[in-house]
């Protein structure tokens, strides 16, 4: 298609290829644009912000005041290392989980395969609901801990048929050849299947580490004590609930209001940018880790 | 039907001999269980975690049909029957939940769906590159975006003094708390969805348009096809099944929709127009402790949920012989 497009190029083509640039180019502004404001908010002078109207284009006057102030605020250092437990453990945890069982649901001639892959789809279309789920973590004493952030998601289901999707697609006579040679399954699994994987393990780190990560749901509705909270939970209380107690970090009363706004965006800035820093060298494997076509078998 | 040869007659003589649960299914499992044992080691975690997470909060579900009391506890709390779900079927609320879940759940199809189907065709049509590439990794970057940031940066820049009325002011409008307007609670919760989704959402039909065979647009062109052409008679009908995949998911998704994002944008003076089902359920369940009449609540819609997402796959799998399952 790209050498005929190349040949001969009606006018309306080259019309519609410069629309199409330009339509695109306007698009990722807008995606991109919300960030770049907080990001050139959070860099700014806390009383020019304030007198600032419309969009910012770059950072009135120039500060690193606000990133000082949140690197001061207690609960915010605290809240950046309750998720790096629930993060490395979590993350360990589920990918061992999914692997295990993306595993099992790939090997052919398994009797029980089927029924147990309905039990699991089944889940993804049908729940208790949140309540009883709350029930249930209480019930275990996974509240107000950390692991009941880790244990009760130690796997999901969508990720698991992506998983399962892909070990599928490594040749069955790659495994069988071992299996012979007398490999058992944890040695095929280490030496087979995991090496062949890699790229779609990549995705799955990123999917289990952003959902952990940027969840807070769950946090907010078990844990009591404020010690345990991610950053997630602090960050709703100081930009959606306008709670200050979370940012008391010894300014004096008056001072407070004003560098409120800029310690806001400072506080996404460095929220965010862990993330946003990782996910581009990731992009290319995204592809792999799309749900390809139905669950079935 | 197979020539019954001498040798065939031979084993089936000798099968016979053998027991007849040979084939039985316990027979077989046995078997099974023998050759596979490591396997199932493997998968019994799993199944321990589905068991207890997934399949014992349906069995606790059972208390949107007690009266349910944690003094008492599952056992000892009295049954009430459908009393809960007959009190939120004549619940003031129950109007007013149905209409916000479906018509938030309704917009978001009708404009959510197809907006990432439309930038996969656009970046298709661009020649790989560093700039198809940039526009892929900058409209990927809001799904990343926490909810919470999300929710926070709509909040401030909806303010009364935020960017948005600054550029509604620019435009000759005027100020107003944009967020606390029940008129343009969804408009909002819908295009910010649409901007934290659009590029994510891209993916998968971007995979599916990059496996759709070359000859296939050799052959139209030479048929004398345009470009638009191409795109209604080649590209589409190839990434057609993905489309309608998708498309029974989202269906089946219809009434759960994300309670996240509405618990973090509404206020009680947009409820009208905010509160659904889920967030709802949150209200009365997990702050007001209303146990047993918010789990009926969500079961009522978990139930609906599935039997929508039924009626989508049976009807797909006859109209366009594509389905889940």
């Amino acid at each position: 298609m790209d050498q005929s497009v190349k040949i001969k190029q009606t006018r309306g083509e080259k019309v519609f290829n410069v629309f199409n640039v330009v339509l695109l180019t306007l698009l990722a502004i807008i995606c991109l644009y919300p960030m770049l404001y907080v990001a050139f908010a959070s860099l700014s002078d806390s009383t020019r912000l304030t007198q600032h109207t419309g969009l910012l284009l770059w950072p009135q006057g120039f500060s690193f005041a606000a990133f000082e102030r949140v690197c001061k605020i207690p609960m915010i250092a605290r809240g950046y290392l309750n998720p790096m437990f629930v993060l490395v453990v979590g993350v360990c945890l589920q990918l061992i989980m999914t692997i295990l069982a993306a595993y099992f649901l790939s090997r052919r001639n398994v009797m029980f395969r089927k029924p147990i892959m309905m039990l699991i789809t089944f889940t993804m279309f049908f729940s208790g609901g949140m309540i009883p789920f709350y029930f249930t973590l209480k019930d275990l004493h996974l509240t107000n801990s950390l692991w009941g952030l880790i244990i009760p998601f130690m796997v999901s289901t969508y990720n698991l048929i992506i998983l399962r999707t892909s070990f599928e697609a490594i040749p069955e006579s790659l495994i069988e050849a071992a299996r012979i040679d007398g490999a058992g399954h944890l040695r095929v699994l280490f030496s087979i299947v995991l090496p062949l994987s890699k790229a779609i393990l990549a995705v799955m780190v990123l999917y289990y580490g952003v959902s952990i990560w940027n969840g807070w749901f769950w946090a907010s509705t078990i844990l009591r004590d404020r010690e345990m909270y991610p950053l997630q939970v602090i960050l709703r209380e100081i930009l959606l609930q306008n709670s200050t107690s979370s940012m008391t970090g010894g300014a004096g009363a008056g001072d407070t209001e004003s560098v409120a706004a800029t310690v806001k965006y400072a506080t996404i800035m460095v929220a965010t940018l862990p993330i946003l820093c990782v996910y581009p060298f990731l992009q290319k494997y995204f592809a792999a880790g799309v749900m390809v076509g139905a669950v079935k078998e | 039907m197979k020539q019954a040869t001498p040798e065939a007659l031979a084993t089936a003589t000798k099968t016979a001999k053998a027991p007849k649960h040979l084939h039985s299914f316990g027979y077989r499992a046995r078997k099974d269980m023998q050759r596979n044992w490591e396997l199932y080691l493997l998968v019994l975690p799993v199944l321990i975690f589905y068991f207890l997470f997934c399949y014992k909060p349906m069995y606790g579900a059972l208390i949107a049909f007690q009266n349910y009391k944690p003094a008492l506890g599952f056992a000892g709390s009295p049954w009430v029957g459908f009393d809960n779900f007959i009190r939120f079927f004549t619940s003031p609320f129950f109007g007013r939940l149905v209409k916000n879940t479906l018509f938030l759940s309704f917009e978001l199809l009708i404009f959510g769906f197809p907006a990432p189907i439309i930038l996969a065709l656009l970046l298709n049509e661009l020649h790989a590159g560093p700039f198809k590439k940039t526009i892929q990794t900058v409209t990927y970057l809001p799904h990343f975006i926490s909810i919470i940031v999300v929710a926070g940066m709509l909040t401030d820049f909806c303010m009364s003094t935020g960017l948005i009325n600054d550029i509604i002011v620019f435009f000759g409008g005027a100020r107003s708390p944009l967020l606390q307007n029940p008129a343009l609670y969804r408009t909002i919760y819908i295009l910010s969805d649409i901007w934290q989704q659009i590029g994510w959402g891209s993916i998968i039909y971007l995979s599916a348009l990059s496996g759709v065979d070359a000859q296939l647009y050799d052959a139209a062109s030479i048929d004398g096809a345009g470009r638009f052409q191409k795109l209604l008679n080649v590209t589409l009908p190839s990434i057609m099944p993905t489309i309608v995949i998708m498309f029974i998911l989202r269906i089946g998704s219809l009434m759960s929709i994300g309670y996240e994002k509405t618990i973090l944008l509404y206020n009680p003076s947009t409820y009208e127009t905010a509160d659904i089902i889920s967030s709802y359920v949150y209200r009365v369940g997990i702050l007001e402790q209303g146990w047993s009449y918010s789990t009926a609540i969500g079961l009522f819609n978990s139930v609906v949920n599935l039997i929508l997402l039924l009626i989508a796959n049976r009807l797909s799998k006859k109209l366009t012989e594509t389905s889940l399952w």
